[in-house]
């Protein structure tokens, strides 16, 4: 494996990685042994704004694409039992292609850039917040649709009122996990030229050094933690009679 | 731009599987062709059930274990959660830049993947079995490995297998991106389109996507072959 840092202290390679560089030292990384070039990190932390912004980008778009094709998914399938083995099993397969793969089956179709990238995350999102969006509704209990049902709700307002707000908990689990692993995937869509944080994984045809992947890599571990907060937090303000119930 | 465009790409990969193709790179030899495709198949092949051997070897028992005491759930739980956040190329490509490349090295990377999967499944399909069965067989004189093997285990086994087929669908999805630390699998002809062409990209991509789907349908049977024997344990 070539070292781009070494590369570079022999004049091979210009360099993305050294643009930003102000101080004449060989970078502590082209000596073995260190796996963390703090010197490095701190002068060039800065070229990880962008594609910390392209990932989010990534994973927000898709996110909300792959829920509202899901949600809408769900109510048909809710409202037409006879759907839910086709649905479960088209969104199956969606799920088990590997997303690299996905990439290149599209592009053929929509090229090279993020929107494919984005329509294949957003394919994978589709099992996980269908599966748990179904769980949820199942899980209510058939007495408190008869209560509403004999308190003169109509169809549409059980729905509404009664189901989705008594599956909030489980929906939310789904995307929880949806999120949390569309972050992680997200850095794939580097191969298919859909930028994010993966580009600092992987550049220009060749792996980067350990420091720019560890930085990478703890950014995309802390917006998968922040982002599963926030779920979180939306979770207890939408089922506060959860709260209720537990105090 | 001709509206036949994409179907004249999966022609040409079609093509790219069967017949070896030139390539602009390698000076007149060739690339492509079903000698390659089932050579890079079986290499993605033999890394995915390395990788997931070695998971279950090391999860499976353990999620039973600590399914079967009631203790651990903060890890089994925890470990879930974690490992869905961890991104695949950065585990590679810390593998192949700090420990080193080849197939020693991917395996243990790959079935870091598979591990909470199998774990946390293994843990909550043990602990959802219910505690008056175990019982039971306890007043019967089993032994605690007997409760394990025989009533918590095949009871356990559609949350079992759902985990495993969780870990496989990670493992052979990574392995495609295991040409990156020196293991040359269908992903080759993703990552090197630069010698493959746009044909043998769009080649491995329908091939890892064959490959996936396969196994996936693999699972499902043998997991409705084993739910029944444990049907027939719960029943007798």
């Amino acid at each position: 494996m070539a070292n781009p840092l070494l590369l570079a202290a022999a004049g091979e390679v210009g360099g993305d990685f050294f643009k930003e560089r102000t101080s004449d030292t060989l970078p502590c990384q082209a000596q073995a042994g260190h796996p963390f070039c703090w010197e490095w990190a701190t002068e060039n932390i800065d070229r990880f704004g962008k594609p910390t912004v392209q990932h989010l980008e990534l994973v927000v778009v898709s996110l909300l694409i792959g829920f509202a094709i899901a949600f809408a998914l769900s109510l048909l399938a809710h409202r037409r039992r006879w759907l839910q083995p086709p649905l479960l099993g088209a969104t199956g397969v969606l799920y088990t292609i590997p997303s690299i793969a996905f990439f290149f089956l599209l592009l053929p179709i929509t090229g090279i850039g993020k929107d494919t990238a984005i329509i294949a995350l957003a394919a994978y999102t589709l099992q996980i917040i269908y599966r748990n969006t179904m769980l949820g509704l199942a899980n209510v209990p058939g007495s408190v649709k008869d209560a509403a049902r004999g308190m003169g709700l109509t169809d549409r307002q059980i729905l509404w009122r009664v189901e989705l707000p008594l599956a909030t908990p489980e929906i939310i689990a789904g995307l929880r996990i949806a999120v949390v692993s569309t972050i992680a995937i997200a850095t794939l869509a580097v191969f298919i030229g859909g930028g994010g944080l993966g580009t600092q994984i992987y550049g220009g045809g060749n792996l980067t050094f350990p420091t720019s992947i560890f930085i990478a890599l703890a950014i995309v571990l802390l917006m998968a933690l922040a982002f599963d907060v926030v779920l979180l937090t939306v979770q207890r303000l939408t089922t506060p009679w959860r709260k209720a119930r537990a105090t | 731009m001709s509206a036949l465009l994409p179907l004249a790409s999966f022609g040409g990969a079609i093509e790219f599987i069967f017949t070896p193709q030139s390539s602009n790179v390698t000076g007149g030899a060739k690339v492509g062709g079903l000698e390659q495709a089932i050579e890079l198949t079986l290499k993605q092949l033999e890394v995915t059930v390395l990788a997931l051997a070695l998971a279950l070897v090391i999860a499976l028992p353990l999620g039973l274990y600590l399914g079967h005491k009631g203790k651990g759930e903060f890890l089994a739980i925890g470990l879930a959660n974690g490992g869905r956040a961890i991104p695949e190329l950065a585990v590679i490509a810390l593998v192949a830049a700090l420990i080193g490349v080849g197939l020693v090295t991917v395996t243990p990377a790959l079935a870091i993947l598979g591990i909470p999967p199998i774990l946390t499944n293994a843990f909550v399909g043990v602990r959802q079995v219910d505690r008056a069965a175990v019982d039971a067989a306890r007043g019967m004189g089993m032994s605690e490995m007997g409760i394990i093997r025989k009533v918590e285990l095949p009871l356990a086994i559609p949350t079992v297998m759902g985990g495993i087929r969780g870990a496989t669908i990670a493992i052979v999805a990574t392995a495609t991106i295991a040409p990156l630390a020196g293991v040359v699998t269908l992903g080759d002809f993703i990552i090197n389109a630069s010698i493959y062409g746009d044909d043998g990209r769009l080649a491995g991509a329908i091939l890892v996507a064959l490959l996936a789907l396969s196994l996936e349908g693999l699972l499902a049977l043998l997991q409705r072959r084993l739910t029944s024997d444990g049907l027939k344990v719960k029943t007798a």
